[in-house]
């Protein structure tokens, strides 16, 4: 078999996080009733007229911004003409030949290794309704909440060339749209998709062979599967002396699978023209130079700076600056506690696994960041020991409740009075000859056996160093 | 001396005076319609009730001592192509002929704020592509100078019924000529203002570049009237202009010494009707005697404006038109077996031939491989024909040209060859193609009796000086007080 070499480029639709939709005042929340978010104007009903929300523009300039892009100056929207009952007017508003943002890129990094990726353009166009389904009835009805809610279309060179360096570009493109609050990319809710343009050649050969385009995928873990599954088939194919055709595909992520829908040669004629009904966009330097100075600090900045300033390892520092939610949960606590190796620790460990198994995100948890900074106090002030701190945090973060007040509740206040844990540590040694007797052999293990059985006793509340310190004194004895 | 006879300014001064109260002048308008429309047609839809109860609260706050507004109590029509919140708005087209918009145009809201009261909506062109009001869905609009010829179009039934005095003037929308011609045709006044200075919100689109509301009327002083209550801006119409507000009235001098007046002799050639040249030539004389000074100018490109102009609209029209899909509202085939079908038999039973024909005619100009060679070349000729205007109005005040070549013709006559009538619009065309204000007033009559009108033509926004020169003219003739017979004519 040849080596092949696999080349990609990511069409990423992102719905921006504007109040009101692009050309009207309906509201562009998500999840509520059906056709309850709508009006003459994005239903396109005959007569109306879009207004350009300028919001729109204000970020989708910033996104070009923050993705080195060149602002033009002189931008038009124009018509993409196709039926569709989710397409009211029966064409998108788009940008065709003079988009907002041209030619920038973004860093990528791969397992360590830095990659600059290409980006041809940004677009603002408008977002199209929802089919549903009805299985009852078996009738097909359009909710048109989503009608002309701005989204902005970043489109890649192609520049990627593996799964994994797709997942890190849309990983750094989502956490770089967080940090603008231009968008929420809740790729569930799908706020953040994006389409896989592919194709694979092999390696030496100068011509990009003909690739498919693999549309709507809504989480990373369709962005990775669909791609490994598209560059295995493609190559069998050729493997196998057959031909790959330019055409639209689909990624049934549940079942693994990939399939056509439709080839090149019934590809629709967009018709695009431009829009009438809209004038030019017009954009002055100083309105340019307004919102480049408005951007706020992006996470590679951010990154290197917490690697300076609080002295954290690369690592994670990467992880804590990749979401701004997390960067600014961080920054707070840390501001309480001053312990960023502690804040760090606690976010990237307990805190994120349990964020993971709920699924939900930082900013939704019960645990704020006054009451973690609380908790990393405790234990630097030996209130409580690190193996209780895990206990009081998971109370925290199912309760909500201040780990102070959990602490004191529960009387998990740490035992360092010498004393009282001599007593303690005396009776199990007296009870646990045998043990004794293994330690001496040369058996560590039975040490930690009567640390446990100290600990159980004290349920768990006993000082770790004072018990092992008179521990060894006693046996040592 | 009937009331509905009245011009605008006349009526609305009498109810202001209280000489003669709402009700009395909306019951002469009516009982008008009652003799008439069964021969002219003019109405799609008429507004009785709500223009009783309209009425009726008007003349309230007029005895409270209130002011109703410029047009108060004053009963208009509306082309049933702008949307009237509560009221049918069908486009004489089948695919809308069950819609009821939940919106009011802008134009509509002024008019009501104004405080004049709509008796009806018109007929007209389906979707206002035509000339003739031949291509409505429900009937045809007959011309009341000679009912066996047509109104023009496509504001057909807007011309007619002012013109047989069913209204004191009525709203048209004018892409290619479509307030001029029907004017011209049925003469009385037809201005259309330049692009962008009434809001098109609430017109139902045809081609969005060209597409513009203005008013008929019997007089031009009826005329600069209606247009103070229709210019301005709109932040629902971005492409409307946002200027200071002029008073169209103070246009209303009869003087013109020393006004430069355009004459494109290389426009008007070999294709104008002798009577509709004589007529033309006589305007020419008309002007000089009042003291305006007549200049031969050049228009070299605007020859080219009729081609342009199928390719421009046809092609807005061709995506405007997408959204009668049979989905959300109009017209829905009754039997289909999936969406394509839905889709390809409620369009071709909903839209008429010529809609047909026109969106055929877009969609082939923006197709893929085509782009470039039609709707980019359409385009910029269509930035020469812009020049070629203001280079021209360097030299002139106002240009002044026929509106049609042709008078009204007889109802069938283009049948075979629809092409042909495209040809009507050519002396229209230039002005909506370089988005400037043109104005048809009646100006003779040719053998047969039927009405010649005379368009003129100014700068961008320059409504005074065009209203001023076609005031003049007015002035100056006396075609304006002829009035139609409403019968068959020879």
């Amino acid at each position: 078999m040849k080596e092949y070499e696999v080349i990609i480029g990511l069409e990423v639709h992102a719905e921006l996080s504007t109040n009101t939709k692009i050309y009207c005042n309906c509201s562009t929340s998500f999840g509520a009733d059906p056709n309850t978010h709508c009006c003459p104007i994005c239903t396109g009903m005959p007569g109306t007229l879009p207004v350009l929300n300028e919001k729109v523009v204000e970020y989708a300039v910033k996104a070009g911004l923050a993705t080195n892009c060149e602002i033009s100056r002189f931008s038009k929207q124009d018509r993409k003409n196709y039926f569709y009952p989710d397409l009211p007017k029966a064409f998108q508003t788009s940008q065709y030949d003079l988009p907002l943002c041209l030619g920038g890129h973004i860093d990528i990094n791969v397992d360590g290794n830095k990659k600059s990726i290409g980006i041809t353009r940004i677009h603002i166009e408008e977002d199209a309704g929802k089919l549903i389904h009805d299985a009852y009835t078996g009738d097909t009805l359009v909710d048109m909440n989503r009608c002309a809610v701005p989204l902005i279309e970043i489109v890649s060179e192609p520049d990627i060339r593996s799964a994994d360096e797709a997942i890190a570009y849309m990983q750094t493109l989502k956490s770089i749209l967080e940090y603008l609050e231009v968008c929420d990319c809740k790729m569930q809710e799908g706020s953040l998709r994006c389409d896989v343009n592919l194709s694979v050649r092999p390696v030496g050969q100068k011509e990009f062979g003909t690739r498919t385009e693999t549309k709507n995928l809504n989480s990373f873990k369709a962005i990775h599967n669909s791609i490994e599954f598209e560059i295995k088939r493609q190559i069998e194919v050729l493997e196998n002396g057959g031909k790959i055709y330019q055409e639209t595909r689909r990624f049934d992520d549940a079942k693994g699978v990939g399939y056509a829908m439709r080839t090149k040669e019934d590809a629709q004629d967009y018709r695009y023209f431009p829009e009438p009904d809209l004038a030019p966009i017009i954009l002055s330097d100083e309105y340019i130079n307004d919102i480049k100075n408005s951007l706020p600090e992006m996470p590679h900045i951010k990154k290197e700076r917490y690697i300076k300033e609080f002295g954290l390892p690369e690592y994670d520092a990467e992880i804590l600056t990749a979401s701004k939610k997390t960067a600014y949960f961080f920054e707070k606590a840390n501001a309480i506690c001053n312990n960023p190796k502690a804040v760090s620790n606690w976010i990237m460990g307990d805190f994120a696994r349990m964020l993971n198994e709920k699924e939900i995100e930082i900013d939704e948890s019960e645990v704020t960041e006054e009451n973690l900074a609380c908790l990393i106090t405790l234990i630097d002030k030996g209130t409580i020991s690190s193996k209780i701190a895990k206990q009081v945090f998971e109370d925290m973060f199912e309760t909500g409740e201040n780990a102070k007040e959990i602490v004191e509740k529960k009387g998990l206040v740490q035992m360092s009075d010498e004393g009282a844990i001599k007593e303690i540590v005396q009776r199990i040694v007296d009870a646990n000859p045998q043990s004794v007797a293994d330690y001496k052999a040369g058996k560590d293990r039975a040490i930690g056996f009567m640390v446990g059985q100290i600990m159980k006793e004290t349920k768990g509340k006993a000082n770790p160093q004072i018990v092992n310190k008179l521990l060894l004194e006693i046996i040592n004895k | 001396m009937d009331l509905y006879s009245l011009t605008l300014t006349e009526v609305a001064k009498k109810i202001k005076n209280k000489e003669v109260t709402i009700k009395e002048v909306l019951d002469s308008v009516y009982s008008r319609i009652k003799e008439v429309e069964p021969k002219v047609d003019a109405y799609l839809t008429l507004t009785q009730e709500l223009a009783y109860d309209r009425a009726e609260k008007l003349q309230q706050r007029l005895d409270n001592g209130e002011d109703i507004g410029i047009l108060g109590g004053v009963p208009v029509a509306i082309k049933d192509n702008i949307c009237t919140n509560g009221v049918k708005t069908t486009c004489a087209s089948k695919m809308l002929d069950n819609f009821t918009p939940i919106y009011s145009a802008t134009v509509v809201k002024k008019l009501e704020e104004a405080g004049a009261i709509i008796v009806g909506k018109t007929n007209m062109d389906e979707f206002a592509m035509g000339s003739s009001t031949e291509t409505a869905f429900a009937k045809d609009t007959k011309n009341p100078w000679d009912l066996t010829r047509v109104p023009g179009g496509s504001s057909g039934g807007s011309a007619a019924a002012v013109s047989a005095d069913m209204a004191f003037a009525s709203l048209g929308s004018d892409t290619g000529g479509s307030i001029r011609q029907p004017a011209s045709y049925c003469s009385v006044v037809g201005l259309k203002p330049t692009y962008g200075l009434v809001s098109r919100f609430g017109l139902i689109a045809f081609a969005s570049s060209l597409d513009q509301i203005g008013p008929f009327a019997k007089t031009v002083e009826d005329a600069a009237l209606m247009l103070n209550v229709l210019a301005g801006h709109d932040k629902m119409d971005t492409t409307s202009a946002n200027l200071e507000k002029v008073d169209y009235t103070e246009a209303l001098v009869n003087d013109i010494k020393g006004k430069v007046v355009g004459i494109p002799t290389d426009f008007i050639t070999d294709g104008i009707n002798k009577d509709v040249r004589a007529a033309y030539d006589e305007a020419i004389e008309t002007l000089k005697n009042a003291g305006a000074q007549i200049k031969e100018i050049t228009l070299e490109y605007a020859k080219y404006s009729l081609a342009t102009y199928y390719i421009i609209a046809t092609a807005e029209a061709s995506s405007n038109l997408g959204r009668y899909d049979g989905i959300k509202y109009g017209y829905r085939t009754k039997d289909f077996n999936d969406l394509d079908e839905l889709y390809t038999k409620s369009r071709t039973e909903g839209f008429g031939p010529e809609v047909k024909r026109r969106i055929m005619l877009g969609t082939y100009v923006l197709s893929s491989g085509y782009y470039d060679a039609y709707y980019k070349r359409a385009q910029q000729v269509r930035t020469l024909i812009v020049e070629n205007f203001k280079k021209a109005f360097e030299e002139c005040d106002v240009i002044m040209i026929p509106t049609a070549p042709n008078t009204a013709f007889k109802f069938g006559a283009h049948d075979a060859s629809p092409l042909e009538m495209y040809l009507e619009d050519i002396y229209t065309v230039p002005v909506n193609m370089a988005g400037l204000p043109g104005i048809s007033v009646p100006g003779g009559f040719d053998t047969n009796g039927m009405p010649i009108g005379i368009q003129f033509i100014a700068k961008a926004f320059d409504e005074k000086n065009l209203l001023q020169v076609a005031y003049a003219f007015e002035q100056n003739t006396t075609y304006h007080n002829e009035r139609p017979t409403i019968e068959e004519g020879k």
